[in-house]
């Protein structure tokens, strides 16, 4: 990866971070979500739970600590913390579809006005599976989509409408870009945040979605 | 009561052709090593395998993939099996896409007597198609049926001839549900233990679910992506 992707990816995960607030417990989406995990807040306790069954997940352990048994949703071996329990499949997602889920954060491929998410099927591949992802924007009490701006090709993915399968529809709470911090309402995409070097014009241009700007637009400040 | 086998090879011996065999796992944490190798060694054809995921193209389910004996996959991600994506595009494999809650919910419900419900996951989405769906306080559900297997392939830690089951961390998942939902569950243990060797309180699966049971050997449990953390240096 190009440092500079490097370095958007770090951008989206620190702003997403600071969303997190004590006691929330939180499912990070496989790729760039995981980062998030890097820019806990200080004096912030979050739990993190694993679709496949476990609550308190803790870092990638040490070299030679690693457990078969022991895996994350993206089948990485990762290690346990005090008050770490297990559970089944089946309990998992009731956790996770019984709305017990304060924070999700995924991927996405598509975000549109509506709040409908695309991020499972990839444009011109055989379809993988959705895995969790169906499940936990349904459940989740929020939703945010940590996402580059545009694709790599350079074209937009806040669309006015997904044109990818969907994986929820009105899921979307807020959208985290390197370029801007997006909120989905009732009535339409929000721009909030925007980066530095950014303009409303310049995010507008890049955006197929309609943005309304905030009357109190900030910064976003890491 | 005893519910012991041998091995695997005599578990599997009942398997016939065309057979529907839920194995649990997840990737290839917690899978049934000694079954599935003992399926391939027995040949079944036209297996439909409902797992979370088709393992890797060496390991797990893979190793009944690269046989050809299955014929039908009912799963929630199939990515990075590349012998999985070779034959679902060349038609030898159907693949069903479940989301990963629905599949775990649909065979809870197989083993609990509840023939159908309703979850909110998939409304709107290529999932719900074809599928019933309900308004309840304002929300749009997808109804989705029950899922039963002629067999179950069950991973579990420890065991006894009762057939109570103890799951060790994340190697549980699917494990559980599976155990209650097929006509015929085969459970592989790390170790057999005598009665009472598990305490009530951490019996996860009570045996009236189990049908047969062994105590597995030679577990080679590979780790997908070993992922580590450093040492700060000192």
């Amino acid at each position: 990866m190009k440092a500079s992707e490097v370095d958007k990816r770090e951008l989206i995960a620190r702003r997403v971070a600071q969303e997190l607030r004590d006691g929330f417990t939180v499912n990070l989406g496989i790729g760039m979500p995981t980062l998030v995990a890097n820019y806990i807040p200080p004096g912030t306790e979050v739990i993190f739970q694993s679709e496949n069954g476990m609550l308190g997940m803790g870092p990638f352990p040490l070299e030679g600590e690693e457990d078969p048994d022991l895996v994350n949703a993206g089948k990485e071996t990762v290690s346990e913390i005090p008050g770490s329990s297990y559970f089944s499949s089946s309990d998992s997602f009731a956790m996770i579809r019984g709305g017990h889920v304060d924070l999700t954060v995924l991927g996405g491929l598509q975000v549109d006005e509506k709040g409908n998410l695309a991020n499972w099927a990839v444009p011109g591949k055989m379809l993988k599976g959705m895995g969790g992802a169906m499940d936990l924007v349904s459940g989740a009490k929020r939703v945010i989509i940590a996402m580059e701006h545009t694709s790599k090709e350079g074209n937009p993915k806040i669309m006015r409408q997904c044109t990818l399968p969907l994986t929820g529809v009105g899921v979307v709470d807020l959208i985290v870009t390197e370029l801007a911090v997006i909120e989905v309402t009732p009535d339409g995409l929000v721009l909030r945040e925007i980066a530095e070097d950014m303009t409303p014009e310049a995010v507008q241009k890049l955006t197929e979605a309609r943005l309304r700007v905030a009357p109190d637009l900030k910064k976003i400040a890491l | 009561m005893d519910k012991t086998v041998a091995n695997a090879d005599v578990a599997v011996r009942r398997i016939r052709d065309g057979a529907s065999i839920m194995m649990g796992g997840f990737g290839v944490c917690g899978i049934p090593e000694n079954l599935i190798a003992a399926l391939r060694r027995a040949g079944t054809k036209n297996i439909t395998a409902i797992s979370n995921n088709p393992g890797t193209a060496e390991f797990g389910i893979g190793f009944l993939l690269q046989t050809k004996q299955v014929r039908k996959m009912v799963a929630s991600y199939v990515g990075e099996n590349k012998l999985f994506e070779q034959l679902v595009m060349s038609g030898e494999v159907e693949l069903e896409l479940n989301p990963q809650g629905t599949l775990a919910e649909r065979i809870r419900a197989g083993g609990a007597g509840i023939p159908a419900f309703y979850t909110p996951t998939g409304y709107g989405t290529m999932i719900a198609e074809g599928k019933e769906t309900r308004e309840f306080d304002g929300r749009m559900y997808v109804l989705e049926k029950a899922l039963r297997a002629d067999f179950a392939f069950i991973k579990a830690w420890k065991g006894d001839r009762w057939g109570n089951l103890m799951y060790r961390k994340t190697a549980r998942n699917y494990n559980p549900v599976m155990a209650m939902a097929a006509d015929y569950v085969i459970a592989e243990v790390e170790e057999l233990v005598e009665l009472g060797g598990i305490p009530p309180d951490q019996v996860h699966t009570p045996g009236v679910y189990v049908n047969a049971i062994f105590q597995g050997t030679h577990y080679e449990k590979r780790i997908e992506k070993r992922t580590v953390r450093h040492r700060l240096a000192v």
